[in-house]
Order: structure tokens, then C-alpha cells, then sequence
């Protein structure tokens, strides 16, 4: 085996030590989190705090019929227990509208508490409030629900066939076709086309969903672990009635999402709902199961793939359709087409993305929806195709490597796939691959090799940000983005500080409060640029008012000159042509009799801000229009398998990645990785086991849910080609969701070269290898 | 009852203390030490991780009435206020942290694991590392920077005084 | 959680007083399993009878050249034990490759005897269970089985037991001593657990006032060379899909003695006498191990999801079989 070398990639090209974009800086955040000190939700004590304790439904569909909560009532300590019968009213959520992503908010479309009706085999039907969490679960296990079963879909599998396909909209993507793929499908020299299968998977974010809801009056304050707190907050405000600005949501530290803590779901909403019927502050910590049972998971799919070439290689044809599920009362579909839209340069293309309708818990987005499942069809398929032609499969995708957008000739804001690929292949050596399945060993271990291409589209939403610069040097940034364990908030100190010309010392950056300027959600790969863009404008917009400051004073070296003449640095602003000629922020501020200077982004106004939101909204199109704006990769996987138990091991990988600059390479590269070992868990173990016959997710915790942990690794390098995006402020694309696209695909196409088994169902368990 | 056991090194005594509490809960709801995670609730994730008697447990599946007299450390007592041991200095340096919320646990743990091997003379092997710690869930890092974190922190330890 | 008493025994008699008398007793030691029961409500005692400090802690060398393991020996310490490494490495091995480390050092021996099994419907109260709620029918049956039995089922329960050091203390003819107000008594672990038949929720032979004690390894030259060999979905931190306890001497290129059993394949842990019969006197061969697997899997019975097993517990004796007599034992 190949030792690693000890640095996980080459050395960057070193930044200017004034630099702070590019270095490996420690998390800003690090000091509280290794001291035990930074507050997650659950850690927020509330004067006369109550607990509170979901009842799930144990039917998929139905009526309640009876409830009996007179053995929770008596149990001492037991505040009140909620159901349909006697919990307060809620406005329902509002339908849908591109117009207000944040109708997009609710996980589903249930009036919790305010129906009789079932929609899903562990929807919460009960909430008991307690004076410790102990009480409340416990009496939460004495509540008896009877029901009027009604017959439920839950069986995917049966499902697949009532699919339906979607329609195109502004939020989902639907059919697209160029040419004619089944046509020349028919014609091609060569054909694969095969069906893949992906299970139903869950986030398992460390921290379980947790909600502290205070009630003042009509103003409410929430404790939230969120991806997104201004949809919490505008969902909450529509879902009580009450006004919008009397409603704070706090996550400064959110222990990981993978999307499952962008929507609101029914532990936020019964919180704060439990904290109005009892008039008292209420918490309540999701168990794990509880999680399971009302926070929507990954959708299984069903893939079908046809790859049509010619003898040398060239793509004639690709077909990718695929069904996803969703809930009858929400649920969003995965498009796993999105990547064969943009991968490979066929002239006929045909892609179809469908929805069936199950009685089950509503899906949600997890890590790269779309891609994440849909890159495993294709990436494996192409394997299978290069297999075919007895073809390299890296040479055959580079063959097939577009220098358009294979759809609609767009051109890519950038694209080094090539790049990626040759220095892949150079660094893990995969020259040295014998190309025959089982033709690689060591001793029982039977050695496979494979690569997979990672693609995702990062998305970029609209910020606005409050700079404040004070005569003593220092910045304050103030954003209600979200810390989920990326190092955002490290990576806008980076950004500020180079801006600004300061030491990242001086920076701090307040982020995951209402109270501050509306942030983007930590989602589609989109928040780091998403906020660096806006923080960039106010910053110019920041040394602007200085200079407008500095120009007014006679005695000022900067007197005269225009912004474009002048570098920020060392504390200061000071002229490109003469560099000892300036005078820092402090100086100038002083002179002025200010204490401090504050820009924001964006207006403050409601107007002002859907007026910011479409013309962010308007340039998104119009960049869409204009570019395909992707990050790319190129995995590289060894796995051992053994001969006799079928056991698979990952016993190298290497991800190198196209992303654009990168910000921090010490955060990046964790983003990258965890994204590559989340989907090494995909590959080999990660399934969410609903039984069919109920419809109940029989593994709802992590004894059965297998994470990868420490022991299934090998060391896992992550390279990239850190060259900037010329379309994007500072060349940043994103990073959080590419990582763990085309990870399966890598893994089942080494497991088929390691033992001639081609497995085309995930996981890729020993079972399917014996 | 009335539980009496040492916590990171100080005496502590609460009252009304139902047996059947987790020492988790106990620790974060009682004696204000959250820094220990609840994150599964039945042993399975590590977040949890504390020292009892010196050895490192699942703090989520003993129950209030077995700490009784005993000796207990958590994430925050592993070095003095304001301080941070050299551990947590690793994991921040290396990098081994995103999300954090299983860093307390994870901390504990290795400080345990560095500590044996150190008593033994020796540094523990990545074999080792990653068996020792395949107890502690981690979904953010990919792990790679917490073996770093746990060579980095055996490097430096191994010059303290035993 | 429901509410209980506590009671710390201070000694063995009270502890042995209390289950005797209390008919919603349950003894807590490690509690790894029983607390988190507790917590999915599945266990619900009335009292709680905590015997963590009870001096059961000790290991011992026996007179004969045996080992006597207190039941309150934590996991951890049973591993690393210096007579259990050299003399019995198969129970050394089994022991770490369960559960985690922290698990490890609160879990004790009688309490990893005596855990329950992770079938998932077992821990769902929704879900049919006959071992739960007997006569409730079993879900596992015609719904997920993958990690179900494939040895020793009935049409009433396929759970099986998810220890891996029972696997290795049956293969090596471990004694287990109970203790209740009625005195003391022997039972060979082989015959603790019980097949499910008709009454599934009864699990072991023991009397509900009764106390495991301690463990007794007999001396066993056999022991030394020793293997366990456990296949999991995981590297590390899961149960076996199916394990194998093998210990075997060969003299001229024929096996002498052997000592095989199987863990995940059954309720109980499963000693292969069959295979063990067919080994000795055989040539040490891969032909004649797996000859000796087959014989011992001829009464299994797969389901569609687990009859992977049969072949995976034939693979996997042979390649331990063989492994041992290409390396030998291993500490």
C-alpha cells in the first residue's frame, strides 16, 4: 500500500503574509468549541423553563379517534398535554411561492395538533409539557391514541410505478432533452442501460433538533439550531399570527445540518406552540428517534441510465430518468439528472425526473440532493460503458469532456476537469491499475481501483451585511448566516480582513441571529460566496466613507485621490503608486471625531429588501442564462474486498477538485472530506430501513443507521486545483456539497474491478458480493 | 436522593437527584457543565464521553445513582479556566474541529487514549488511534484531521512529565 | 423512562434478597443495555437493583489452571488481561471487537452474557415481538432480517444473541455460577441461553432470583491457539453479521483438537459440536473445514434478506480454520 504522503496536499502557493484569503487559518470559533464552552441549543437555560415530549403516530394513515391522556396528566410534574382536542390554533403554512423561497420553509404541510388527521407512521399527534425532560417522555409514553386506519402507500418499491413526472419550475427541475437519445440509443455501436437504486437515507447530524421557545407577549424568542433562521423566523410569525419583527431566532452554533435543519419542523413549531399554551418557557431536545420520526431524510430513488457510443468511445447518446419520492403532505423531489445535464459532450440527451407520492414522512434535501444519488447511476454507467469498450474509464470521460454546455451551448464560468483528472491520476498512481477485474491482490484482499467524476451547481442567494469600522482598528461583520461546522464565520473574518486591509485579529464577525441583517441559508453550497459578495460590496462601500472622510481634511495624504487609486492594508488606506504615502482608519476617524463608521448592504426597509432580493434574484437568472456555474472533481478510490467474506474496505482515496478559490484550505478541506466520507457511508452502509408494511422507519437511531466511524478510513487526500472562478467577487464557488458526489460510483466501480460483481444497489453490502 | 460526587476535581452535592437521571443529565441540567453532548442517548456516538474514575464512559447510560461518591471529568476540566490543555490545542491547530458537537467527547477520549499509550512509553499507531476512537461519531470532519489532532496532542504530551 | 426504586446493594446477599422478592427487579451493572431499554421503554422495572459495586471484580486463577472471571468484571479489563491474552486470545479478541471503548469499560461480563437482542423490532413497542410481548406475533418475520438467525429459529422469533464474548466463552467450555437465596449453582454457558420455540421471551435457564456471579474457563491447552474472527457492516462499532470463535491444534497435518463456535447466526451462542466432531481426526485442510462448516450449518434455515449467512458462516469458519493453522493464534 501506497504510504500517504504526511500533508494531505502540495503545498499552496503561499499568499502574501498580508493575505489573509488562501491561509489555513484556525477556526475562529475553535477556542469555545474545544473548551466546551460554545452554546448549541439544548445548552440554553431559561428562568422557569418547562420540557417538552413528542406522541408519533404508530399508524401511515388515518383518523384519530380517540385520545386518552389522563394517565400523563397524573404523572407528577406534568404541566399540560397538547393535542388536537385543546392545542391553540396555528395560521396553516402558506402555499409555495417562488416569489418567497421562504414558503419553502415547512418540512411538511400538517397543521400539527390542529387536525385529526394522520399523514405518516410517526407523525407527532401528542405533546406533553413537564417540568424536566425525564417527566415528559415518560408521560409521553402513557398517552393512548386510537385511530381509524385508512389504507396508506408505503412501499417505494410498489410506488415506483405510479410515478409521475415533473414539470419544470423556477424550483424544480423537470424533463430536458437535446436531440433524440432514444433514437440514437438504438443506433449506437454500444449500449449500456441499466437500473440503479439508492435507498432512503438520513442526515445524522450530531446534534439532534432542538428548540427553546420565550414568550413575551406576542414577541417570541427561539433558541434553534438552523440552516436558515429567517425562514424559521417568518415561518413561526405566519404559523402564531404574530408580528415579524416581535420574532427572534438565535443559532450561533448549530451542530451540523446536511439540510435537515434548513426546513422548520414539527419539534420547532410544537415548541413554540407548547410555550404558548403554557404560558412558560419551553425546551425540547429531539431524541434521536424523534428526529427520525419527524425530520425528512433523503428520498430513495430509482434510476434508469442508457449510455449509447461509438466503438472509439464517443458518446452518441445519454438517457438519465429517475424517481423520487415524496410525501403526501410535502417532500422535496432529488433531481438526480442535474449532473448528466452539464458532464458529457453527447449530442443526444434526454433527462426525466419523477415523483411518486408515498404516506410517509415528507423527504427533504440532504448533502448535493439531486446529485449526490443521481452521480452513482451515471458515474456508474460510465464505468459500465468503458468496461465495454475496453476502454480506460478516465480516458473515456476525458474523450467525452465538453467545452460547451452539452444542453444549450452555454459556456462554463469555469471547467478544468482535465486538470483535475491529470493530477488525480498522477498523484495516486492509476497508471499502474491492471485493467481486468480481479486482476490486483494482496493475500485474501481482493485490490480494485475506480474513479467517478463529482459535479455539483452551487447556488448564491442574496446577503445583507452591517460593517462597522472603530477608530481603534477593529471590524465588526454582522450577518445572520449560520455556523454548521463549514467555518463560515472564520472564512468572512478572512474575506473582511483583506477588504479592509486589517489584521484577521481585528475582525470579529456576529453571525445565526434575527436581530442581524438577513443572511442566506447555509444550503446549496451557496453561503460562503453568498455573504463574501456582500460583505466585499459594503467594504468598498466602507473605504469609500472613509476616503470621503479622509478627503475633507487638508492634512490628509489621501486628500485628492479616488478609491481606485488606493490599497487597504495595514490598517489603513494608502496610494497603489506611493505606499508610504496613506494613513490608517484610525487616524482618519479620529481626526474626524468619529468613533466608529458603519455601512450596510441592501436597505433595511421592506421594500428595500424585495427590491434587493429580485435584483439578486434577477442576476441569478441572468448569470444562469449566461454560464454553467460548477464545481467539479475527480475521485480516486482503492478498495480491498475480502475473497472470502465479502468484506469491503476503503484503503485509499483521493478527491481532487475544481472549486474555485478556496478561502481557508484548513476548513475547505474538512468540507471536501467529510462530504467524500459521508458518501463512502452512502456507498457501503447508510440506508434508512422503512418497512413497507407500515410504512415506520425501523432503524431510527445510530446503532443501526451505520455512519462510517474512525475505523472504516483510510486516510483520505483532497487536493485542488485553487484556481478562481472569473465570473465570481474573490473567484469563490463553494465547496460543501461536491465532496460527496460521485463518492458511490467511485467505490461500487472499484468494488467491480477489485471482483468482476457489479453492484448497481446501494449500499454495497457484503451480502450482494458473496 | 442527594448526590455527592467530585466533578472535575470539585466536590459537588445535589439534592433531589432522581436515580434513574442520566450522570449526563445530571452534568449539564444540574452542576452547568453542557459541555458534554447528548447527541444519541444509548452509547452509540461518543458525544457524551466523560471520565469516570478515570476511565472514559458514556456518560448517557450511567445512571445518577451510580456516580454516587464518585469521581467524575468532563471537557471542561480538562485544563484550567481560560486555559486549554494541549489536546484542545491539537484539535483546534489540526483542525479536528467543524460542527463541534462531538469535540467534547472526542476530546475526552483521546486525552484517555494519549495518556495510555503514554503511560506505556509510547505514541499510539493510526491503527490504534482510529479503533480507539471508532467510538466517537463524527459527520463533519471525515476524521482525517482528528487522527492528526491525536498525533499532534501524542507529540507534544509525550514531553510533559508523565 | 418509568419511574422505579433504586436500590444499591451493598452486598450480594441484598441484591440476591431483593430479585428474590421484588418480581419487577432487574439487577444494573455496566448498564449499556438495560438503561437504554429503560429509556425505549421495552424494560420497565419497578426496582432497580444496582450491583456495580458489589465485589464480583476479580479475575482468578483457578486451582485446576482455569480462570475465574467475577461478573462484574468491566469489558475492558477482561481484554487486557495478561493470563486471558496468552491463555485465551480467541476471549481477548471477542471481547474488543464489541462495542465501543467507552462501552467496553462500563460493560461487564454477566451483563454482556445477559443483554438482549438487537433485533429492531424487539425495541420498538409498535412492532410485533413475541420475545417483548409474547403472542404479539414477530415482525422481523416477513419484514427487515438481515442480522436475524439462521440456526435454531422457530416460526415464533429468529432474534439472535448479539454477544461476541459469549461466542468465544462457549467455544471454550465456560461454566457460568449463579447464586441465588436457595444457594449456588453451575451451569455450562452452552446451556445459559435458550432457543426460542414457543416461548421466545423466555431467553435463559436462569430463575429470575438468580445472580450470575462469575465465569469459569476451564484450563484448556487448545485455548492458546485461538482466534475470533467477526464480520460486521462496519469496520469497527457493529454487531456481527456472523463471528467465529476457533480454536484448533495440529499435529502431522491433522487436526488434534478444536473448539469452534458461531456468533450472529442463532439466539444462543452457537458451539459447532458438529463441525468439531467432523474436524477432529480430519486432515487440516480448506476441503475438510469446509466439509466441517457444512455439517454444522445443515439444519440452518435462511430467510430472504439473511440466507446470506449460511454461506458467509461457511466462508468465514473455513478462512479462521485456515488462518489459524497459516499463522496460529493471535494475542
Amino acid at each position: 500500500m501506497t504510504r500517504a504522503p504526511e500533508r494531505s496536499r502540495p503545498a499552496p502557493p503561499t499568499p502574501s503574509p498580508a493575505q489573509a484569503v488562501g491561509r489555513p487559518l484556525d477556526r475562529v470559533d475553535g477556542p469555545a468549541k474545544t473548551a466546551g464552552l460554545a452554546r448549541y441549543t439544548a445548552d440554553h437555560h431559561v428562568p422557569d423553563l418547562a420540557h417538552a415530549a413528542l406522541v408519533h403516530a404508530t399508524v401511515a394513515r388515518g383518523r384519530i379517534t380517540g385520545l386518552d391522556t389522563a394517565d400523563a396528566e397524573a404523572v407528577g410534574g406534568v404541566l399540560a398535554v397538547l393535542t388536537h382536542h385543546n392545542a391553540p390554533r396555528m395560521t396553516p403554512p402558506a402555499p409555495v411561492s417562488a416569489l418567497d423561497l421562504s414558503t419553502l420553509a415547512p418540512g411538511t404541510t400538517v397543521d400539527y395538533l390542529n387536525t385529526d388527521r394522520v399523514h405518516w407512521n410517526g407523525q407527532p399527534v401528542a405533546v406533553v409539557v413537564a417540568d424536566s425532560p425525564d417527566t415528559a417522555r415518560q408521560a409521553a409514553r402513557l398517552v393512548r391514541v386510537t385511530y381509524e386506519v385508512e389504507p396508506a402507500v408505503t412501499d417505494f418499491a410498489a410506488a415506483q410505478d405510479d410515478a409521475v413526472p415533473l414539470r419544470g419550475t423556477l424550483l424544480v427541475l423537470g424533463e430536458e432533452r437535446t436531440g433524440d437519445a432514444e433514437r440514437a440509443l438504438a443506433t449506437a455501436p454500444v449500449v449500456v442501460d441499466h437500473r440503479y437504486t439508492t435507498p432512503a437515507q438520513s442526515h445524522h447530524a450530531m446534534e439532534p433538533h432542538a428548540t427553546v421557545a420565550v414568550w413575551n407577549g406576542d414577541r417570541l424568542t427561539v433558541h434553534e439550531g438552523s440552516q436558515d433562521v429567517d425562514w424559521a423566523r417568518r415561518h413561526l410569525a405566519r404559523r402564531f399570527g404574530v408580528p415579524l419583527a416581535g420574532v427572534r431566532v438565535l443559532s450561533p452554533h448549530v451542530g451540523g445540518g446536511f439540510g435537515g435543519k434548513a426546513p422548520v419542523w414539527a419539534g420547532t413549531v410544537l415548541t413554540v406552540l407548547a410555550a404558548r399554551a403554557t404560558g412558560r418557557a419551553v425546551r425540547m431536545v429531539l431524541s434521536r428517534e424523534d428526529v427520525i420520526r419527524t425530520v425528512g431524510g433523503r428520498t430513495p430513488t430509482v434510476q434508469r441510465v442508457a449510455l449509447g457510443a461509438q466503438r472509439d468511445g464517443t458518446l452518441t447518446a445519454l438517457l438519465h430518468t429517475g424517481v423520487s419520492q415524496v410525501g403526501r403532505v410535502g417532500g422535496t423531489p432529488e433531481p438526480v439528472g442535474s449532473q448528466s445535464r452539464h458532464l458529457y459532450a453527447a449530442p443526444h440527451i434526454w433527462i426525466r425526473h419523477s415523483t411518486t407520492t408515498l404516506d410517509v414522512l415528507p423527504t427533504a434535501h440532504m448533502r448535493a440532493p439531486g446529485e449526490a444519488v443521481g452521480t452513482f447511476a451515471l458515474e456508474s454507467a460510465v464505468d459500465e460503458l468503458a468496461v465495454a469498450l475496453g476502454m480506460d474509464p478516465v480516458e473515456l470521460r476525458m474523450r467525452n469532456e465538453p467545452d460547451r454546455d452539452p444542453l444549450d451551448g452555454k459556456r462554463f464560468s469555469r471547467r478544468d476537469l482535465r486538470a483535475a483528472y491529470a493530477r488525480g491520476a498522477e498523484r495516486f498512481g492509476w497508471a499502474e491499475r491492471t485493467p481486468s477485474p480481479r486482476s490486483m491482490r494482496d493475500g485474501h484482499w481482493l485490490v480494485g481501483r475506480g474513479v467517478a467524476t463529482a459535479f455539483h451547481l452551487p447556488v448564491r442567494l442574496p446577503a445583507d451585511v452591517t460593517v462597522r469600522l472603530r477608530a481603534d482598528g477593529t471590524v465588526l461583520v454582522r450577518c445572520a448566516f449560520h455556523e454548521i461546522g463549514v467555518g463560515a464565520a472564520t472564512a468572512q473574518t478572512q474575506v473582511a480582513a483583506d477588504a479592509l486591509g486589517v489584521p484577521v485579529e481585528a475582525v470579529t464577525v456576529e453571525h445565526g441571529d434575527t436581530e442581524l441583517p438577513v443572511g442566506p441559508q447555509a444550503g446549496g453550497s451557496g453561503q460562503t460566496a453568498s455573504v463574501a459578495t456582500a460583505l466585499l460590496e459594503a467594504c468598498e462601500e466602507l473605504k469609500r466613507s472613509v476616503l470621503a472622510l479622509a478627503r475633507r481634511s487638508p492634512s490628509s495624504p489621501l486628500r485628492g485621490r479616488r478609491l481606485s487609486e488606493l490599497r487597504a492594508g495595514r490598517g489603513g488606506l494608502y496610494r497603489a503608486d506611493a505606499p508610504d504615502r496613506g494613513e490608517t482608519y484610525g487616524v482618519i476617524l479620529t481626526r474626524a471625531g468619529r468613533a466608529e463608521i458603519e455601512v450596510r448592504t441592501a436597505a433595511g426597509t421592506r421594500l428595500g429588501r424585495t427590491l434587493q432580493q429580485a435584483r439578486a434574484a434577477a442576476g441569478w437568472f441572468r448569470d444562469r442564462r449566461r454560464w454553467v456555474r460548477a464545481v467539479t472533481g475527480a475521485h480516486f478510490c482503492e478498495v480491498r474486498v475480502d475473497e472470502h467474506t465479502g468484506e469491503v474496505r476503503v484503503s485509499r482515496w483521493l478527491g481532487v477538485f475544481d472549486v474555485g478559490r478556496v478561502v481557508n484550505p484548513k476548513t475547505a478541506t474538512s468540507q471536501l472530506r467529510g462530504g467524500i466520507v459521508m458518501g463512502i457511508g452512502a456507498a457501503l452502509s447508510e440506508e434508512t430501513l422503512v418497512d413497507p408494511r407500515t410504512g415506520r422507519t425501523v432503524n431510527p437511531g445510530l446503532a443501526e443507521y451505520h455512519v462510517p466511524v474512525q475505523a472504516d478510513l483510510p486516510r483520505i487526500e483532497v487536493d485542488y486545483l485553487d484556481e478562481p472562478d472569473p465570473t465570481t467577487p474573490l473567484g469563490l464557488l463553494g465547496v460543501g456539497e461536491v465532496g460527496i458526489t460521485g463518492v458511490a460510483a467511485a467505490v461500487a466501480n472499484a468494488v467491480h474491478h477489485a471482483t468482476g460483481v457489479r453492484v448497481r444497489d446501494l449500499p454495497v453490502t457484503l451480502d450482494r458480493l458473496l | 436522593m442527594r448526590l455527592t460526587c467530585t466533578v472535575n476535581g470539585d466536590r459537588h452535592e445535589v439534592d433531589d437527584v432522581w436515580e434513574g437521571e442520566s450522570l449526563l443529565y445530571v452534568l449539564r441540567e444540574r452542576m452547568g457543565l453542557p459541555g458534554s453532548k447528548n447527541a444519541c442517548e444509548q452509547g452509540e456516538c461518543g458525544s457524551c464521553t466523560v471520565y469516570l474514575d478515570g476511565v472514559p464512559v458514556c456518560a448517557c447510560l450511567v445512571a445518577a445513582g451510580q456516580a454516587q461518591g464518585r469521581e467524575v471529568g468532563t471537557v471542561e476540566g480538562l485544563a484550567g479556566p481560560g486555559e486549554l490543555h494541549p489536546v484542545q490545542e491539537a484539535f483546534l491547530e489540526a483542525g479536528a474541529v467543524q460542527c463541534g458537537f462531538c469535540t467534547p467527547g472526542l476530546l475526552v477520549a483521546t486525552d484517555d487514549l494519549v495518556r495510555r499509550s503514554r503511560a506505556e512509553g509510547r505514541r499510539p499507531a493510526d491503527a490504534e488511534i482510529r479503533e480507539a476512537l471508532a467510538g466517537n461519531l463524527c459527520r463533519c470532519t471525515g476524521y482525517e484531521k482528528i487522527l492528526d489532532a491525536v498525533r499532534l496532542a501524542a507529540d507534544r504530551m509525550a514531553g510533559e512529565a508523565r | 423512562m418509568r419511574p422505579f426504586t433504586y436500590l444499591s446493594a451493598p452486598d450480594v446477599t441484598t441484591a440476591l434478597r431483593a430479585i428474590a422478592t421484588e418480581p419487577g427487579a432487574r439487577l444494573l451493572a455496566g448498564g449499556t443495555n438495560l438503561v437504554d431499554l429503560m429509556r425505549q421503554d421495552v424494560e420497565r422495572p419497578t426496582t432497580v437493583v444496582d450491583i456495580s459495586t458489589l465485589p464480583l471484580d476479580e479475575v482468578q486463577e483457578l486451582p485446576a489452571g482455569g480462570l475465574r472471571i467475577g461478573a462484574l468484571v468491566r469489558n475492558s479489563r477482561l481484554a487486557a488481561h495478561p493470563a486471558v491474552r496468552s491463555r485465551y486470545p480467541v476471549l481477548s479478541q471477542a471481547v474488543l471487537s464489541g462495542a465501543s471503548g467507552q462501552l467496553r469499560n462500563m460493560a461487564t461480563v454477566g451483563g454482556n452474557l445477559l443483554q438482549r437482542t438487537r433485533c429492531p423490532y424487539f425495541a420498538d413497542g409498535t412492532a410485533a415481538c413475541n420475545k417483548r410481548d409474547p403472542g404479539s406475533g414477530c415482525a422481523a418475520i416477513g419484514g427487515f432480517h438481515r442480522g436475524s438467525a439462521v440456526l435454531g429459529t422457530s416460526e415464533h422469533c429468529i432474534a439472535t444473541h448479539p454477544s461476541d464474548m459469549a461466542v468465544a466463552l462457549v467455544a471454550l467450555d465456560a461454566v457460568v455460577e449463579v447464586q441465588s437465596l436457595r444457594g449456588t449453582r453451575r451451569i455450562p454457558l452452552a446451556e445459559l441461553h435458550v432457543l426460542p420455540g414457543d416461548t421466545p421471551d423466555v431467553e435463559t435457564a436462569l430463575d429470575p432470583d438468580e445472580l450470575v456471579t462469575a465465569v469459569e474457563l476451564p484450563a484448556l491447552p487448545v485455548a492458546a491457539s485461538s482466534r475470533y474472527r467477526k464480520v460486521r457492516d462496519r469496520a469497527s462499532f457493529a454487531f456481527a453479521l456472523v463471528s467465529v470463535a476457533a480454536a484448533m491444534e495440529v499435529a502431522d497435518g491433522t487436526v488434534t483438537a478444536a473448539r469452534l463456535a458461531l456468533g450472529g447466526v442463532a439466539a444462543r451462542p452457537w458451539r459447532a459440536h458438529l463441525a468439531e466432531r467432523a474436524l477432529v481426526g480430519a486432515p487440516a485442510t480448506e476441503e475438510d473445514f469446509r466439509r466441517a462448516a457444512t455439517a454444522e450449518l445443515a439444519t440452518a434455515v435462511g430467510r430472504p434478506q439473511n440466507a446470506f449467512k449460511i454461506e458467509l458462516a461457511r466462508r468465514t469458519v473455513v478462512a479462521t480454520l485456515h488462518q489459524l493453522t497459516t499463522e496460529g493464534g493471535a494475542a
